[in-house]
């Protein structure tokens, strides 16, 4: 059996990619990427801690399941309002929505 | 919901909230009898409270509270009640109150410009206002004050003249600043009173036990500042009372009649229930510090007002000397000056309310305040002349009206107290209560320099003579007004009586104090 | 009838009138409130004389506090006694504000007094409010004053306690500045009446400091416990034993500074120097209220104080009697020679006024309890008074008819008036001569015997200031009287079809009455059977030699008046010419009033108000208003941290999670 440090090194290797990519992205499309990963990662603990902590229970699995959908959910909404920045401002990079009033 | 007969004070004004909310905004004149019916409605339950409470006390009934109600409204974390009760102070606040209400929304007939949502916002100061004087719990009460103080932002910022904005931000800063110091001191109050074994509470009798007995007497000094201070501001006490020149000139008619006539009365009531009577050991240790500050509003407020020239900044100025005048007998602490300060409240509630009705209808008619600009105004509208000089003797303290008795008793027990701490060697209260004295002709000094100014002497501006004089409902108003100062004036035993049924059980509190004063 | 159902009537009826008058001015013309006015006064009027009658005459009782029963003589002494006495405020438990009625010789006298001049004041303004014209529509008003004036004159008089006393005192004020300022439309009349209710109302603050002191420690308001056995209670109250002065404060004996401020509130209202700057002012309010408050009544009240509280002053505080009559003589000789420069006619009688009130403070200052010449002041005065009143009131009056005719108070527009005018002419004449003191006119037994008195106690120099001020006084008159009747006739009267002629009915009756009592004074029952410090007979000393040296002067004043003013001559200008810079000085009432605009106006307004108003707008607004703007700044500067850069927030996050992270677990 794999030991669970494999995953949990897995799992912090790809949050701060993720993390890096959110800070050091400029592009909006970049920066959801970047999200994702984080929240692979966060995925990647959970089944992993429920396969060795609890063997016997399944919530860590449905909440992974839960986070997917809720991040493909979230993709769909950031994509659409990507888009309207794109339409707008010509350009989908970071700086381009600071002003948030106007 | 007999028992609960006090929460009519609220529940009227909430219905005629409701009731003016149905009528759409043209209607102005259903909008206006809406409220002077209601307004009237509270003047008729106010009046049924006062017999009441003489009659219940006449069949013996002899707890410090009357009209008594209480249902738990929140009870997790905090212990709140919603306590109901009137003892002969509030009594006659609550009259004062409903007078004012009354007549204020006489004098805001001639409001035009969105009257629908400026009556709903009037209805609502005066709910916090009612709310104040009818409830013995702490929080309920710092809730309702807050529901008064609200309300003025918005009346002052849309409503209001001149530099509007500047004024409505700086009062509700100013005041919200006084009552975040207040609710620290009243959370103070709850948390730290509490008896061994025993459960905190926001009840005003239980915490007048509770307080002196538990709490620490450094904590007692800690809280005692911080709610007198919280409560003075909106006492106008120098040097917080800077709000009240700019907001007084700036707010329309009623709001100033009903700030300076009730609100006002909200900080001297605060500063005596809340700081006081739940701190008498406190109030006695460190009340020459705020006698001090109170003193000086005193003769500060009437020699500023010496000098100004917008009329309502005169009496915003002379609000700062009466209501110092209110803080300072509070700080006398003995039977003769509480009655005074009580009667000053009333006193000055009713007279400046007078006087800032009769300043919005001249200045509706003049379209100025500035008392250089006008002249014989006595020959072009004789009504609202003559009602003025009332008001300023009133303010004077003309004998057989309002104003001379509160002074007088303040003046009388101001002095015994003085004399009591002159002879153990401290100065401070016989210099200050000569001081306060000697407002009473600064007084007649920035009076008569408006009357002889404005309402005598010939006629300054021409295009003054055509003004028409008072309409019906201006005289309504000031008539009223007029009524109860005198009424108050002549026959002073009535209200001293009312306020001597609770009084001297609270006077018991600090008879045994001894006098502290660093000089 | 009884005398406890009618006194109620004495005072509520004046004031029920004034809230009548007062609330119906628009709705009545003035005539008939006139008439309603009068109506009622006349009735009050009535009353008054019979109770008045009645406790000097009669015999009868009322029950006092205690269910006894007391009557209005025994024996020979006149009894103090308290008609009815309401609970007005309870303030403290011993010290309760009652508003009552008090009958003893001195407010019987007075109540006769306002009685006659008020009344007389009434139908006089019928004539001269009416026929001047053209302000009829404030004739309602004016009787509606004039209703509160008399009410509040009878409650000061009437009280039965100190504090009902400031109180009517306050009225009394209040109803002087509406009275003065009934010509509201001149800015003369504006500022004089800003300035009487002042000038008062800041000596009322040195009476009610006394006030406060006198009841802290003998616990009592009322006139009766002050005065009742030689002020014992009072004596008592501030352990005041022969040796001793009692309690003390900055070394000053307390009785003195308490008293001596209750003086001050008189000499306030009383017109004594330095308070007396109101008073000439004053004139500028109608002449028949001037005639009414400020010469029989208002300005009498701080006479009437002094003798109220006389046995305070003279068995506890001897030395505020002697500062009185200091002050006293000090004010008469000074108003006296003011009076002599004046050109204004009724400014003349007003400092002829505050001259002998000043009179009448001096006889009071003179007088102590102990034997019959020492007591003489006390009766002196009060004599002084009545007499005062009635020729000063007709006096008044008479000049209230000559400026009806010539529509000027200036001296220049007058001159020979007599033949158009006798009977203001004889009237003039006889208060000019009771007023120099001539025998058998009544200011002659007055004045003489306040000149006894001042010598038979031993205040030789006083008494030699008050027998100069008598000449002066004379010579002052008569110069009025001689400019007004004689001199030389202003051209304008002959041609004008508005001929100087006597009055109405309504206007000569009163001048009439007076000059009757003037004349008459002599006939009167004598003072000294009961208006004396002890309230029973009295021996009433004459010292011929007084009376000799005080006639001589009088005529000698009067002579000189004649030389000099009978006809028109060149004198007076020549020898005005000899000083000009003194008469300018006199002229402006010694530059008084100049000191007293120095310090209100210079330093009061001018320094302390300003000031406080600058540091008010600068310096406290200006600290509200810097928390203002720091905040603002403070907020400015670090809203760049909120940059909506997501980035950075999750930087900074990342940091803030490592931090704490890195404190958690070392």
């Amino acid at each position: 059996m794999i030991p669970v440090q494999f995953y949990l090194v897995i799992s912090t290797l790809l949050f701060f990619i993720g993390v890096f990519g959110f800070i050091s992205r400029k592009n909006l499309i970049g920066l959801l990427m970047s999200i994702e990963l984080i929240l692979n990662a966060v995925n990647i603990n959970f089944v992993a801690f429920n396969r060795y902590l609890f063997p016997n229970q399944i919530e860590g699995y449905i909440y992974s399941l839960f986070i997917i959908v809720v991040a493909a959910a979230e993709t769909a909404v950031a994509i659409a309002i990507i888009m309207n920045v794109y339409r707008r401002m010509g350009n989908e990079t970071v700086k381009s929505i600071k002003e948030l009033k106007n | 919901m007999s028992e609960f007969i006090l929460l009519y004070f609220v529940i009227i004004p909430l219905v005629m909230m409701g009731v003016l909310y149905l009528i759409p905004g043209e209607k102005k004149n259903a909008i206006r009898y809406t409220m002077a019916g209601g307004s009237a409605l509270l003047v008729a339950l106010a009046a049924y409270i006062t017999i009441g409470f003489f009659e219940q006390r006449a069949a013996g009934m002899t707890q410090p509270y009357l009209f008594t109600a209480s249902k738990v409204w929140y009870e997790g974390f905090l212990n709140i009640h919603l306590s109901l009760g009137v003892d002969g102070i509030s009594v006659a606040m609550l009259v004062l109150s409903s007078v004012i209400t009354f007549t204020g929304s006489f004098a805001s007939f001639a409001i035009e410009d969105k009257a629908k949502e400026y009556f709903l916002w009037f209805l609502m100061l005066s709910i916090g206002v009612f709310g104040f004087f009818i409830s013995i719990d702490l929080f309920t009460m710092f809730l309702f004050y807050e529901v008064a103080l609200i309300p003025m932002y918005l009346l002052i910022g849309l409503w209001g003249s001149g530099p509007k904005e500047y004024a409505a931000m700086k009062l509700t800063l100013m005041l919200m600043g006084g009552s975040a110091f207040l609710m620290v001191g009243i959370f103070g109050i709850y948390f730290m009173s509490v008896p061994e074994g025993g459960v905190p509470t926001f009840e005003m009798v239980e915490l007048m036990k509770n307080v002196s007995t538990y709490m620490p007497i450094e904590w007692q000094h800690v809280f005692f500042c911080l709610t007198f201070v919280g409560f003075g501001v909106l006492g106008a006490m120098f040097p917080f009372h800077t709000w009240s020149p700019d907001g007084h000139a700036s707010a329309p008619t009623a709001v100033s009649m009903l700030h300076a006539g009730v609100l006002m009365k909200l900080g001297g009531y605060g500063c005596f229930r809340v700081a006081m009577c739940l701190m008498p050991q406190a109030s006695a240790d460190l009340g020459w510090i705020f006698l001090i500050l109170t003193g000086t509003s005193v003769f500060y407020g009437a020699y500023s007002a010496c000098v100004q020239n917008d009329l309502k900044y005169i009496n915003a100025y002379s609000s700062v000397s009466h209501c110092g005048m209110v803080l300072f007998a509070l700080l006398m602490m003995n039977n003769t000056a509480f009655t005074g300060a009580f009667l000053q409240m009333l006193s000055h509630g009713l007279m400046t309310a007078l006087f800032f009705s009769l300043i919005g209808s001249i200045y509706g008619r003049t379209h100025t305040r500035d008392i250089r600009l006008m002249g014989g105004m006595m020959n072009i509208m004789p009504v609202l002349c003559v009602c003025y000089v009332i008001a300023g003797m009133a303010s004077l303290g003309l004998p057989g009206l309002s104003g001379f008795v509160a002074e007088m008793n303040i003046f009388v027990g101001s002095f015994q107290r003085s004399v009591l701490a002159f002879e153990e060697g401290n100065w401070m209260f016989l210099i200050f209560t000569i001081l306060a004295c000697t407002s009473i002709v600064i007084t007649a000094v920035y009076i008569l320099r408006v009357v002889g100014k404005m309402l005598f002497g010939p006629i300054q501006d021409q295009h003054h003579a055509t003004l028409t004089d008072a309409n019906y409902y201006e005289k309504v108003a000031a008539f009223g007004l007029i009524i109860c100062v005198a009424a108050i004036g002549m026959f002073p035993s009535v209200w001293t009586d009312l306020l001597n049924i609770s009084l001297p059980n609270l006077v018991s509190l600090f008879a045994d104090k001894t006098i502290v004063a660093p000089f | 009838m009884e005398i406890t159902s009618i006194a109620p009537w004495i005072l509520l009826l004046p004031f029920l009138m004034f809230i009548f008058l007062g609330l119906t001015a628009h709705k009545f013309s003035g005539q008939t409130s006139a008439k309603i006015g009068t109506t009622a006064f006349g009735i009050v009027a009535i009353l008054c004389y019979y109770v008045a009658g009645r406790y000097f005459f009669g015999n009868f009782s009322v029950l006092d506090a205690n269910g006894f029963e007391v009557f209005n003589k025994t024996g020979e002494i006149y009894n103090q006694i308290t008609v009815f006495n309401w609970t007005w405020m309870q303030m403290t438990e011993n010290l309760t504000i009652h508003i009552g009625f008090y009958l003893d010789p001195i407010s019987a006298m007075m109540l006769v007094v306002i009685a006659t001049v008020s009344l007389m004041v009434h139908i006089y303004s019928y004539g001269y409010m009416f026929e001047h014209g053209h302000f009829d529509e404030g004739m309602s008003r004016y009787y509606a004053v004039l209703s509160l004036f008399s009410f509040a004159m009878l409650g000061l008089v009437l009280a039965t306690n100190i504090f009902q006393m400031y109180i009517f005192w306050e009225l009394v004020g209040v109803s002087s500045f509406l009275l003065i300022g009934y010509y509201f439309f001149k800015p003369a009349a504006v500022s004089a009446c800003k300035k009487a209710f002042i000038v008062t109302r800041f000596a009322d603050m040195f009476f009610l400091i006394g006030i406060l002191i006198l009841s802290y420690h003998t616990q009592t308001f009322d006139f009766d416990q002050l005065n009742a056995d030689n002020a014992k209670h009072v004596l008592d109250s501030f352990s005041i034993t022969d040796g001793s002065r009692g309690i003390t404060f900055l070394g000053f004996p307390l009785i003195t500074i308490a008293t001596f401020c209750i003086f001050l509130g008189g000499a306030g209202k009383s017109a004594m120097f330095p308070f007396h700057i109101w008073l000439p002012d004053a004139m500028e309010g109608p002449t028949p209220s001037s005639a009414l408050i400020h010469a029989a009544t208002m300005v009498v009240a701080g006479v009437f104080l002094v003798a109220r509280l006389f046995p305070v002053y003279s068995f506890a505080a001897p030395e505020v009697l002697n500062a009185i009559c200091y002050i006293g003589a000090f004010t008469a000789l000074f108003a006296a020679i003011i009076a002599v420069a004046q050109t204004d006619i009724k400014r003349v009688l007003a400092f002829s006024t505050i001259s002998q009130i000043a009179y009448m403070m001096v006889a009071l200052g003179v007088a102590r309890f102990g034997n019959h010449e020492s007591e003489l002041g006390f009766t002196a005065s009060m004599m002084h008074l009545f007499t005062h009143a009635m020729f000063k009131a007709m006096l008044f009056l008479c000049c209230g008819c000559i400026i009806h005719c010539v529509e000027s108070n200036e001296m220049s527009k007058m001159g020979g008036l007599k033949k158009y005018m006798p009977i203001t002419y004889w009237c003039f004449l006889i208060g000019c001569l009771a007023i120099a003191g001539i025998p058998i006119f009544s200011g002659f037994y007055s004045k003489g015997e306040i000149l006894t008195a001042c010598l038979e106690n031993g205040y030789t120099a006083i008494y030699v200031v008050m027998t100069l001020t008598a000449g002066l006084t004379a010579f002052y008159m008569f110069r009025l009287f001689f400019h007004i009747f004689h001199y030389e006739e202003n051209p304008e009267y002959a041609t004008s079809h508005h001929k100087p002629h006597d009055q109405g009915w309504q206007m000569t009756l009163p001048l009439i009455v007076f000059a009757v009592l003037t004349v008459g004074f002599v006939f009167l029952p004598g003072f000294n059977n009961a208006i004396t410090a002890t309230r029973t007979y009295m021996e009433m000393p004459t010292n011929w030699t007084v009376e000799g040296i005080s006639i001589a002067v009088a005529l000698l004043g009067i002579a000189i008046a004649f030389f000099l003013y009978y006809k028109k001559n060149e004198k007076p200008a020549n020898i005005m010419a000899k000083c000009p810079a003194l008469c300018e000085f006199v002229y402006n009432r010694m530059k008084i009033d100049e000191i007293w605009y120095g310090i209100t106006r210079s330093f009061i307004f001018g320094v302390i108000c300003k000031s406080i108003a600058w540091f008010d707008h600068n310096c406290i607004d200006g600290f509200m208003n810097l928390c203002a703007w720091i905040t603002q700044k403070v907020s400015l500067e670090t809203k760049d941290a909120q940059s909506g850069n997501v980035q950075q927030y999750v930087w900074v996050f990342i940091m803030g999670v490592v931090t704490i992270a890195f404190l958690a677990l070392y």
